[in-house]
């Protein structure tokens, strides 16, 4: 648009929008600025114990201090084991989906067991796999599959019985066999289910990696955050678990990210 | 003219669980080839259910369908079909979609992209082929969906209520549009609709259904005696009305 010809209007209006965009920055900064101060302050001051609470100066401590404690090397395996979880829950679920979605028997027949094990917590299943896989990363990578698993299978199974019939309708009346149905029509349909069910895998398959952590392993941030407890180094459990936001954070926003990329790629 | 479309005592039952449903009686009638002719009948009756079983794309429990003399049998290469939603695929551009078809059945040749291509700028949408369905009108969409229906060159064209989803003013003036190429490219039509003034104004003859199970009412044979005849122009003749009257009457519509 020409500069000239904004009107005085419209450039309140978006002045006023970038205005309250840099209010909510601010305040989310201040807000982030004022709860580490008052953490230290009060630690600083023994209003709260920073032997149970920690400190934010200790936790920064703690960061630097990297190579004494190995966490880079606890970072690296938790985020492998979330990974390898992570691939192979969303790859599996996906094709049991499309599996399923193929023969409506078959469907019918997992259903009841689909729904039982959607809703078992599956940290119960622990003890089992580590008997079976044994306490080691396949233990844990087992966990963090069968988190994942389920809901990716029923939400892709989903998204594939709700694809438009009329658009199945209109490739049968071309002939269409089941398999063109499959890769022309409901597969492409289906982009933002399969980006829905990164989305969530993302953060299901962490959550199975440090419970699975904390029942077997003997590396990780899961077991740096057990271990800390057990020996009340707090300090270490409090920088794990700062690690841990921003690992999951980042995971998260590098699948926003690739959502993006696909969406711009489709339109 | 040669008859097209021959329909044999067609019947057709639904089970359901509380029982079985007769949908069609014995129906029978025959379309002659470049003929426009519409089926109506009150709603619920089953005329779309006719047009799926024509189409292949529903089993019936005894009768034939021949086409230009000869018996098909479940999805005909040589039948095009329409539904009411365009259902463009989002995801594929504007040539993409057109020639779905033709990929779907294994035939997109050099010749046959030449043929869509020629459709294509003849019914001016050559500009639009690389852009999305989304950046176009809904009248846009529903030629796009009737190109991608002649591109594989089928012997005849079923319409199931093509126009029912669009708005009143823009569905007036697709039907002229569609009507026009339908005509241009000589094709021999089956069309759905509740309407009864879409019927009248481009039809040949129209078939009168009964409620359910449906059978053969009437057919009549509309003829407004005029050369250049458009579905819009018929609207303003005088025997317009006097169809309309007539049709309305024998679709019993009682309150």
């Amino acid at each position: 648009m020409n500069k000239e010809n904004v009107s005085q209007e419209r450039k309140t209006y978006l002045r006023k929008i970038k205005n309250r965009k840099r209010k909510i920055l601010l305040t989310q900064i201040a807000i982030v600025i004022l709860f580490i101060a008052l953490w230290e302050i009060l630690a600083d001051y023994g209003i709260i114990d920073s032997f149970i609470m920690s400190q934010p100066s200790r936790i920064w401590h703690t960061l630097l201090d990297l190579s004494s404690n190995d966490l880079l090397r606890h970072l690296g395996i938790t985020c492998l084991e979330t990974i390898i979880g992570f691939l192979s829950g969303t790859i599996l679920g996906i094709l049991i989906a499309i599996l399923l979605w193929w023969s409506d028997f078959l469907s019918k027949v997992s259903e009841p067991f689909l729904v039982v094990l959607n809703s078992l917590p599956k940290v119960a299943l622990g003890p089992v796999i580590i008997i079976w896989v044994g306490a080691g990363m396949p233990a844990i990578i087992v966990m963090a599959l069968s988190i994942s698993l389920i809901v990716t299978i029923l939400e892709n199974l989903n998204g594939f019985l709700g694809t438009d019939k009329e658009k199945i309708k209109m490739a049968k009346t071309f002939g269409a066999s089941k398999f063109q149905i499959l890769t022309k029509i409901v597969i492409p349909s289906n982009i933002s289910t399969f980006i829905n069910s990164l989305k969530v895998n993302i953060g299901l398959s962490l959550v199975g990696v440090i419970s699975g952590e904390f029942l077997v392993s003997k590396g990780g941030l899961g077991y740096l955050i057990v271990y800390g407890g057990q020996v009340f180094q707090l300090d270490l459990v409090m920088t794990s678990v700062l690690i841990l936001g921003i690992v999951a954070a980042i995971m998260y926003e590098s699948v926003v990210l690739l959502e993006k990329r696909i969406l711009k790629k489709i339109k | 003219m040669s008859e097209m479309l021959r329909v044999e005592n067609i019947t057709k039952k639904y089970q359901a669980k509380n029982g079985e449903i007769e949908a069609l009686k014995p129906i029978h009638f025959a379309i002659q080839e470049g003929e426009f002719v519409s089926l109506i009948g009150p709603s619920g009756c089953g005329k779309s259910t006719l047009l799926s079983i024509i189409a292949g794309l529903e089993p019936k429990n005894s009768g034939e369908i021949f086409i230009g003399g000869e018996k098909v049998q479940g999805i005909s290469p040589k039948i095009g079909y329409m539904l009411q939603k365009d259902s463009l695929l989002e995801w594929r551009t504007i040539w993409n979609n057109v020639t779905f078809g033709l990929e779907i059945r294994g035939i997109k040749t050099k010749e046959n992209e030449a043929y869509v291509e020629e459709l294509l700028k003849k019914y001016k949408i050559s500009e639009f082929k690389d852009k999305y369905p989304s950046q176009l009108s809904g009248g846009m969409r529903q030629r796009v969906a009737l190109i991608r229906t002649l591109a594989v060159k089928p012997n005849i064209l079923l319409l199931d209520e093509a126009f029912s989803a669009l708005d009143y003013q823009t569905r007036i003036m697709v039907t002229k549009d569609i009507y026009h190429i339908l005509k241009n490219e000589n094709k021999t039509v089956l069309m759905v609709t509740h309407d009864i003034s879409e019927a009248i104004s481009m039809s040949d003859r129209i078939i009168v259904l009964t409620s359910r199970p449906a059978s053969v009412k009437k057919i009549h044979t509309i003829d407004f005696k005029m050369q250049d005849r458009d579905p819009l122009n018929c609207r303003q003749s005088p025997l317009f009305s006097e169809y309309f009257n007539t049709l309305w009457k024998e679709l019993e519509v009682h309150e």
